[in-house]
């Protein structure tokens, strides 16, 4: 499976030849080294070790420094592994850039999304939150009823209530590949993708894309 | 210079669309796809408001419509739907953004014509 590490950018828009406008998200994308690569018969699963970002040999650790020598790249800040069908082949030390991806294609992002820290029910569950007027105080942004009497007696797993929202893992599936710049390494994605700008995400091929009649 | 800049900025606004002021009176000609087929419609009116912001650049008409039914349309200065802009007339105005004139019913929204 194709992939690889980058970078957010930012949100802009681009003009199509027919007028069209699309809004997309600009990543800047590889360039990445392949650090190691896992084997069925070393590791039980086949997978590509990436490496994004160039960085001073004083940012890593010993044991980061010695991983990337060994493989002959330049030191990178982030490691990701992404996985691999059988059939496909990668050698350490490869170098692989935005330009894998070509325009009309669909990828999947991942990223973490922006944390909310501990949010309540009206921003975390989009609930509606009390009514303002006739009489009510403190009632604008409570949670209502969280369960009956005394059948259950309990409130049931798994209720909608406040607490900690954002900053987990997210993926944005299947984005149109709009813009590639392989001078700069540069991929605009079609959409919005989690995280902040300058947030870290993984670009791979869509999982559930269409695929056209009488395809495979 | 970020990288969303620089990127914009390869992008080049339409040729066909001269220097605007807020002010001038315009005839905008707009294609418009219909279904498969393709026509020009012409948009004139004065011009209320011109917004920068890269390739979202763009510029608002007014114009007046039947029984003085105010209607304005805005337009991508990057956009490719447009065919080209035709400046009619020039006026002489004190703002960047005319929204008084939304106020105003015929005679009063005139604006005067600008003297080289």
């Amino acid at each position: 499976m194709k992939g690889i590490i980058g970078k957010k950018v930012g949100m802009t828009q681009v003009i199509k030849d027919n007028g069209e406008v699309v809004p997309v998200t600009v990543i800047e994308a590889g360039p990445c080294y392949v650090v190691q690569v896992r084997t069925p018969e070393k590791d039980g699963y086949r997978a590509v070790q990436l490496g994004f970002e160039e960085v001073k040999p004083k940012r890593l650790t010993k044991g980061q420094r010695g991983h990337l020598e060994r493989a002959g790249v330049p030191m990178l800040r982030y490691l990701r592994e992404i996985r691999m069908r059988s059939g496909e082949s990668y050698e350490v030390g490869q170098v692989i850039r935005a330009d894998i991806f070509s325009p009309g294609e669909r990828v999947d992002v991942v990223g973490k999304s922006k944390g909310r820290g501990f949010a309540g029910v009206v921003k975390r569950h989009h609930f509606g939150g009390g009514p303002h007027t006739h009489g009510q105080s403190d009632r604008e942004r409570a949670p209502g009823s969280i369960g009956a009497c005394a059948t259950p007696g309990r409130v049931w797993k798994g209720s909608r209530m406040p607490g900690h929202m954002g900053a987990k893992r997210v993926t944005a599936q299947n984005l149109e590949v709009v813009l590639v710049d392989s001078d700069r390494n540069l991929l605009a994605v079609k959409g919005s993708v989690p995280g902040p700008n300058g947030g870290l995400v993984i670009i791979k091929e869509a999982r559930k894309q269409k695929v056209a009649k009488g395809g495979k | 210079m970020n990288l969303v800049e620089s990127l914009e900025r390869q992008l080049e606004p339409n040729p066909n669309i001269p220097a605007l002021r807020p002010g001038d009176t315009v005839k905008v000609h707009v294609r418009i796809v219909e279904g498969t087929r393709e026509r020009v419609q012409v948009f004139q009116g004065t011009i209320i408001r011109l917004r920068k912001g890269g390739v979202n650049a763009n510029f608002t008409v007014r114009r007046i419509a039947a029984h003085g039914i105010g209607v304005e349309r805005t337009f991508l200065l990057h956009s490719p739907r447009i065919e080209k802009v035709e400046i009619v007339r020039r006026a002489k105005v004190r703002r960047a953004q005319l929204y008084f004139l939304r106020e105003r019913r015929g005679k009063a929204a005139r604006l005067k014509e600008l003297r080289k």
